[in-house]
């Protein structure tokens, strides 16, 4: 039932008692009476109007309405007359369900929520071995395919940068997906637009040529044309026909990472070293299928096991551990997946601690409050209103607040996940990140709102069932009596120590990510130009490619300013790292099993480790004589001559192998460094000459005693003259390395905890402040008696604010003993996260004595302002 | 004027279903038309008049509709639906298999030994 009818029945009912009481007076009238009389007579015989009336309402099923509607205007009407309690608490629950609502959002669209592909529920990722590895090799993908009964087909890519040349000759960088040629069907997909190429497509190496576009990338690139259907462009240089646009809601398997196109793999085989036989190159990024409808996961992998156990007996210089276990594709099954579920989870459990905090300030507002208002309610109670009815008002009341709070904190939320959703924290990364709320978060937020309303309005109701109407009406508000606020005194210890955590774990994340960018990683980012391209995009094959790169390291080198440049695949901690399996020397039985070890390598040119400022601690580096006719070196770390070569006295000299029996002589060892994330264990790494295993992935490294970036448009132009059609990126070291991935965890760590902590801060002026103005209003009595009997400022000051200043050292103290013990957790993610750290503990307690001194600052004013005199007067 | 009997609960609805079905009613009519069809022995309170009827309203039992009366006044007119209809018969037929039954009880005599 609606506002309006509510009203129009009002008026109906008194139009319709109105006319009775005429026609009662009209036969009145007949029968002699003058009108006046008879007017009188018939109001007199119809008896209690305003009873009818109400009895009358309630017959037509509005009453509850009404007494909700009366309550409501009047909590509109009180909470107008003290906006400052009013805004304090609409601010507080703003906060608390803010925080709610974003977090949760969060977590719903990455955990809660599937991915956008049909049947999401039934597709899973494979993984592999006892690591869990996503990646696998195509000639096992096309064993597992074709031999399993248990997946409706399983579908494979890699993610790649290409360059794409739409017919303007001057390419650019896109993300693709290179996939099997079952990948639409196999993910059960339908084109947006045109049409998607299929398995029966694939003629073996270099035939397919075809791209399918995303939706995103065509209404961004090709302004939502349709004509572009059937257009030749070049991918790597190579023409490809589009055929068709995935729909609008389609981002690739993963939750993250969105592809700007899809081209088949035996397509893009053919410009590169051609992998598609090679079963111990593990390069496919991720496995995925639908299992059958009735195919429960353990039969799955039953079923694949003993395919594994099958291709380990045939191929054991190849497989080992073909053990495999199912994972959702979406968060890269066990890789980020539970890295991200703890952290979303944790911080769900922060912003739930939030809204506890805040309910509690609220409560003790409320209470504050209540007991202000006690002569209020002590009146309607002595006047005969049921004490229900006052705690149904007091309740109401508090859902007011609630929801305008909730309100309000569901609007700030929207606004922050709009931008989060447009973040794009890598330049080069198409991160992809739907994290807009759906009505999953609105009901949450709602329901949350009206918890936290009920909640806090239910704080004082025991103090007003408790009201005597006569002694508040005689007496005026009761003395302190010190155990009634134990309760409300928890709640406040409780949200201080919270308070501290987060100011803690956020000092901690704050100092671990300053620590990091001012730490030395084996490489020195400072003074350092960075220059990445592939040739790959510009048609080279690695064998062609390593002649391309020392032209272009020529050129470079005769650049003014520049005192040394090198060549590396790809720089380290980037994008984690390539590996490949070592024996030792005297291994013959070269099997898997018998490997020495998985280290990173990575490929150089002689100059490298001058550029990067890698100091070389024994031997040479790679040098221009390595090349393909030479027999093959390697230079490597100090982790690697501890772990693969056993910590031999003298390593220079010292031998290994690779997987296909090739020796290699260690001729140098460099300082150890970190090289897929800054808080991974030591690597083993290898670094081999890049004439000797050449790559198309290209970075140069420029080190100049002048400012890099002003070599930047020269060093462009001089790469660029010697293949016009790379596409180049410039940046320096130390900028690529702060916005890249190495520090985005810490960063979004810090960012997170930083922003709880200021409104966890913000709550604990809230609370200290609530806290102290309470008990100051309940002892303004006793305080001037104190101040006439000649107590200085300090006694004054211990009087009103000693419990305050108690709560608050209580609960600094337990929170940052919680926090100490949270940085563990956070050592995860942060480089160095210890809390043993003085910065950190001062900074500590420095944050917290500031919040007490903001809290009770007013309240202190108040007190020392007392003056005996006026409240003599009052009383 | 004979001394007026008490209504007896949960009659007056039976009652205003009974006026009603004789024709549509505004609110005092019915009180004229109980009046006049228990020949003035009924007393209806008229601040329980309107209760009922919107009761009944919500159940269904009665519709509405604004008109004009004898006299000219703008007036809200009763008249009763299908269900009102159905539940009247009922209540009818049930009261009268009631008044009956305590009629008999109340009359009986001593049997004879």
């Amino acid at each position: 039932m609606t506002f309006f009818s509510r009203s129009r029945i009002d008026r109906e009912i008194d139009e319709e008692l109105r006319i009775h009481i005429q026609m009662r007076a009209d036969d009145l009238e007949q029968s002699g009476l003058d009108r006046a009389e008879a007017e009188r007579r018939a109001r007199i015989e119809f008896g209690g109007e305003l009873k009818i009336k109400e009895d009358t309402r309630a017959a037509a099923g509005i009453a509850w309405l009404d007494t909700l509607m009366q309550d409501v205007r009047f909590s509109v009407r009180v909470l107008r007359k003290s906006p400052g309690f009013a805004v304090t608490a609409i601010v507080t629950l703003a906060l608390g369900i803010g925080a709610n609502a974003i977090v949760f959002s969060v977590l719903n669209a990455f955990i809660l929520r599937p991915l956008n592909v049909p049947d999401a529920e039934t597709l899973y990722q494979l993984e592999r071995g006892k690591d869990k590895e996503g990646v696998q090799s195509y000639p096992d993908y096309r064993d597992l395919r074709d031999r399993n009964h248990s997946f409706d087909d399983l579908a494979a890519y890699d993610i790649a940068l290409a360059g794409l040349d739409t017919g303007d000759g001057n390419p650019t960088r896109a993300w693709v997906d290179v996939v099997t040629g079952n990948y639409f069907d196999a993910l059960h997909l339908q084109p947006f637009l045109g049409r998607y190429f299929h398995s029966a497509d694939e003629h073996g190496v270099g035939s397919a040529p075809y791209a399918v576009l995303t939706y995103e990338f065509w209404h961004a690139h090709f302004n939502d044309d349709p004509s572009v259907i059937g257009r030749v462009v070049r991918i790597n240089r190579r023409p490809v026909t589009i055929l068709g646009v995935t729909p609008p809601d389609f981002h690739g398997t993963m939750l993250f990472f969105g592809p700007q196109m899809f081209v088949p793999l035996v397509h893009e085989e053919a410009a590169a070293t051609n992998r598609l036989n090679a079963r111990g190159s593990r390069w496919l990024f991720q496995v995925v299928g639908h299992l059958k409808p009735g195919v429960t996961i353990q039969q799955a992998v039953a079923d694949l096991n003993a395919i594994g156990a099958d291709l380990e007996k045939t191929y054991p210089k190849d497989d080992a551990q073909m053990t495999f276990v199912l994972a959702r594709p979406g968060l890269y099954g066990d890789y980020l997946g539970p890295v991200v579920q703890g952290f979303l989870l944790g911080l769900m459990l922060l912003a739930a601690l939030i809204l506890v905090a805040a309910c509690a300030n609220l409560g003790s507002l409320f209470a504050a409050r209540a007991a202000d208002r006690a002569r209020e309610v002590a009146l309607r109670l002595a006047l005969g209103a049921g004490r229900a009815r006052i705690v149904r008002q007091l309740l109401t009341e508090a859902v007011v607040i609630a929801l305008l709070g909730g309100a309000a904190g569901v609007a700030v939320s929207l606004v922050v996940l709009r931008g989060l959703s447009a973040w794009q924290p890598f330049a080069r990364f198409p991160i992809h990140m739907a994290v807009a709320p759906d009505a999953k978060v609105y009901v949450v937020a709602l329901l949350v709102s009206l918890a936290s309303g009920l909640f806090c309005g239910a704080v004082p109701i025991r103090q007003v069932l408790r009201t005597g109407p006569y002694e508040i009406v005689k007496a005026g508000p009761i003395g302190v009596t010190s155990r009634r606020f134990a309760v409300r005194d928890l709640l406040l210890v409780a949200q201080l120590a919270i308070c501290a955590v987060l100011v803690t774990s956020s000092l901690v994340a704050i100092r671990g990510l300053v620590r990091s960018t001012h730490s030395r990683f084996g490489f020195d980012p400072h003074d350092a130009l960075l220059l990445d391209t592939d040739l790959g995009m510009a048609g080279y094959a690695p064998n062609t490619a390593a002649p391309a790169q020392k032209r272009i390291l020529d050129a470079l080198g005769r650049l003014a300013g520049v005192e040394s440049v090198g060549y590396i695949d790809q720089p380290p901690l980037w994008v984690g790292t390539n590996t490949m399996t070592v024996y030792n020397d005297r291994t013959t039985d070269l099997r898997p099993v018998n490997a020495a070890g998985n280290p990173a390598v990575f490929h150089v040119s002689p100059d490298y480790f001058r550029a990067a400022g890698t100091r070389m601690l024994s031997g040479r580096s790679v040098s221009w004589h390595d090349d393909a006719s030479a027999p093959f070196v390697a230079v490597v770390n100090q982790q690697f001559v501890r772990k693969i070569l056993g910590s031999v006295a003298d390593p220079i000299g010292a031998h290994f192998k690779l997987r296909g029996g090739t020796r290699v002589e260690v001729v140098g060892v460099v300082e150890d460094g970190k090289y897929a994330s800054l808080t991974e264990n030591p690597l083993p790494v290898m670094f081999v000459s890049f004439q000797q295993l050449p790559s198309t992935a290209t970075w140069f490294v420029l080190r100049s005693a002048r400012n890099p970036q002003e070599l930047a448009g020269a060093a462009r132009t001089a790469l660029l003259s010697v293949d016009a059609a790379l596409p180049v990126t410039t940046e320096t070291w130390d900028s690529e390395l702060n916005s890249g991935a190495v520090h985005f965890g810490p960063r979004v760590a810090s960012a997170a905890l930083g922003v709880l902590g200021v409104m966890a801060a913000m709550l604990s002026v809230t609370g200290i402040f609530g806290l102290a103005a309470y008990s100051l209003s309940r002892r303004t009595r006793e305080i001037g008696i104190r101040i006439a009997l000649g107590a200085n400022h300090r006694e004054v000051l211990r009087a009103v604010l000693g419990r305050s200043v108690k709560l608050l050292a209580i609960g600094s103290i337990a929170g940052l003993v919680l926090g100490l013990l949270a940085s563990r957790v956070l050592a995860f993610i942060v480089y160095q996260a210890t809390p043993r750290d003085p910065i950190v503990l001062s900074g500590v307690v420095v944050a917290m004595a500031l919040l007490g001194l903001v809290g009770t600052w007013i309240p202190a004013q108040r007190a020392l302002a007392v003056s005996p005199l006026l409240l003599m007067r009052d009383e | 004027m004979s001394p007026e009997a008490r209504l007896l609960p949960g009659t007056l609805d039976l009652l205003i279903l009974k006026a009603v079905s004789l024709g549509p009613l505004h609110g005092y009519g019915v009180l004229l038309r109980i009046q006049q069809i228990s020949a003035n022995a009924l007393l209806i309170e008229q601040g329980a008049l309107y209760p009922a009827l919107f009761r009944l309203v919500r159940q269904g039992l009665l519709k509405t509709s604004w008109g004009t009366s004898d006299n000219n006044r703008r007036a809200k007119f009763y008249e009763l639906t299908a269900a009102g209809r159905a539940r009247l018969r009922e209540e009818t037929t049930e009261w009268n298999r009631s008044a009956a039954a305590i009629a008999t009880a109340l009359g009986a005599t001593p049997e004879e030994a």
